[in-house]
């Protein structure tokens, strides 16, 4: 049996405007549906294989979404949800927003909007079923596991120090 | 024999919170001795950007300090320039601005109850109130062209109108929106297993919530009658409506304010159609604001509060907003001590607490 036949998703606010926040909600409800797919909302880390993150990092969640990241167990995917979890959106020239959810953990799926719509979410999510099957096959073949966050923050560095000219990835942070 | 007292971090990260907020609860046994709250999770720094942005692209900004309450947002910055400005609005702009305000209001509070029920463990009650919401959202993105974050406001009116004949087709949905919340409110109101999960829970007298300067439905369930719309700013002079207060003090009356208030909403909705000016919805604007005002609304959680200082430059100096749920933080810290750890949730949604406005 598949992970992705029934995948749970669990869901954290970075630091959205909750714009993001309430589409992700309303497509686990009626309207939109995102359980179709077999997919359940949870609050636990530890059960969850998918995860969403809406907003931008800042100083203060960084170390919370990659605490939440390390603890979900392998095979998983990542989803930026609306432009802030991509790059930073509107608030990218804000002085406590270091960017999107890809400067602390790793991204497979970026679903652009602000807000989000449903309609998008649920694309990238099929999206995310698919990239799972892959990470579940690889895992179970050859035991390959996705990056923890420290090993991803170890390749952050390291390309920031291959091409000096891409300072903005923000490497030197703590 | 009384246990030893340890202390249980909630969130930022928890199922019932669709926002991150942390709360060390402080417990003995089963009983909540202290909440202290820390915040900062969604700290952006949003009101510095003043200063890269121009005062028309803020509208945008001010729209993105919350996703739930953003129309109110938008209109309180907006408001705030205009009369920097001295821009006299027409009276269809106005009218078509109260109803955005009162349809953004029902979708607030509707999400509420999903939260609620969600809250109190009633999974299909949660369902059900979003399959309502979703009717809310369906008439503001026909008005506006985007369900939770609109773009309508400009300085000076509105983007574009909204016809006669789609106003007048909102009436009959408004209907079946007010049946279908009757049918939940009996739930809520009336059915056996939530009313002891609400009744007496998280109680505040007037006196206690008016001193801890508590504000909106959460203030108006302890019984005071302060509602900002009395102003009678937007259209909110020329409409007849009461303010809904219940004497409970306790999650059972913040329900029903809540509730009420969405028939509310309905009503005023129905009398601005009904009363709906012809003619233009923005007038040109000119220049650059100079000098600094301070807008008071009410928005679906309380009192919001939207100063701007600007010196007749591109860039404006300062903005500065005050939310809601910051005055409602000390309420809110008052009902949670001395609670049961399992109405930590319950006690916590029913302050209706928006994070992302108050931190910015
Ligand atoms: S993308 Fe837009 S709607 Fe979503 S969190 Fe960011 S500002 Fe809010």
């Amino acid at each position: 049996m598949r992970v992705s036949k029934s995948p749970w998703l669990l869901h954290y606010d970075g630091s959205s405007c909750n714009g993001c926040d309430i589409e992700v909600l309303a497509s686990t409800a009626p309207r939109f549906d995102v359980e179709r797919f077999g997919i359940i909302n949870t609050g636990n880390p530890k059960h969850a294989d998918i995860l969403l993150c809406t907003g931008g990092v800042n100083s203060q969640n960084k170390d919370v979404i990659r605490q939440i990241y390390d603890q979900m167990p392998d095979p998983k995917v990542v989803l930026a949800c609306g432009i802030c979890a991509c790059d930073g959106g509107i608030f990218k020239d804000c002085y406590n927003i270091l960017g999107g959810t890809d400067k602390v953990i790793p991204v497979d799926v970026y679903v652009p909007g602000c807000a989000v719509r449903p309609e998008a979410l649920i694309d990238g999510v099929v999206k995310a079923l698919e990239i799972l099957d892959e990470k579940e096959r690889a895992f179970k073949k050859e035991g390959k596991r996705s990056l923890t966050s420290s090993e991803y923050k170890a390749l952050l560095e390291e390309k920031a120090g291959e091409s000096e000219t891409k300072e903005d990835t923000d490497a030197s942070e703590s | 024999m009384a246990g030893k007292r340890s202390v249980i971090p909630f969130g930022p990260q928890h199922p019932v919170l669709p926002e991150p907020i942390h709360i060390d609860l402080v417990v003995e046994d089963e009983k909540v001795i202290e909440a202290v709250p820390s915040i900062g999770f969604v700290h952006r720094g949003l009101e510095s950007l003043v200063t890269k942005k121009d005062f028309n692209d803020m509208v945008y900004v001010a729209e993105r300090i919350c996703g739930i309450c953003s129309y109110g947002h938008g209109y309180g910055y907006v408001d705030a320039i205009e009369h920097i400005m001295n821009i006299q609005l027409p009276d269809r702009c106005d009218h078509i601005r109260t109803i955005l305000f009162e349809l953004s209001r029902m979708h607030s509070h509707i999400l509420w109850m999903g939260l609620m029920a969600d809250a109190f463990g009633f999974e299909s009650l949660f369902m059900e109130t979003w399959k309502i919401r979703e009717k809310v959202l369906d008439m503001l993105e026909a008005a506006t062209g985007g369900r939770v974050i609109f773009s309508i406001l400009k300085i000076g009116g509105l983007r574009h109108d909204v016809s006669d004949e789609m106003l007048k087709g909102f009436l009959p949905v408004l209907e079946s929106i007010e049946e279908s919340i009757r049918n939940c409110e009996n739930t809520f109101l009336n059915d056996t297993a939530v009313m002891s999960r609400l009744k007496g829970i998280g109680y505040l007298s007037a006196e206690e919530a008016a001193r801890l300067g508590c504000t909106g439905p959460f203030l108006r369930a302890s019984g005071v009658a302060f509602d900002n719309r009395l102003r009678g700013y937007a259209a909110y002079g020329k409409i007849d409506f009461d303010v809904i207060t219940s004497g409970e003090g306790d999650s059972y009356g913040r329900c029903k304010v809540r509730i009420g208030e969405i028939y509310q909403s309905v009503s005023i909705i129905r009398q601005c159609i009904e009363t709906m000016p012809e003619g233009e919805v923005s007038v040109p604007v000119k220049g650059f604001p100079n000098g600094e005002y301070m807008t008071v609304i009410e928005q679906p959680r309380g009192e919001a509060c939207y100063y701007v200082h600007a010196s007749g430059k591109k860039f404006i100096e300062r903005m500065r907003v005050r939310t809601p749920t910051f005055a409602n933080v000390p309420g809110l810290v008052k009902t949670l001590a001395g609670c049961d750890l399992a109405d930590v949730p319950i006690l916590v949604v029913a302050v209706d607490p928006c994070i992302s406005c108050t931190e910015r």
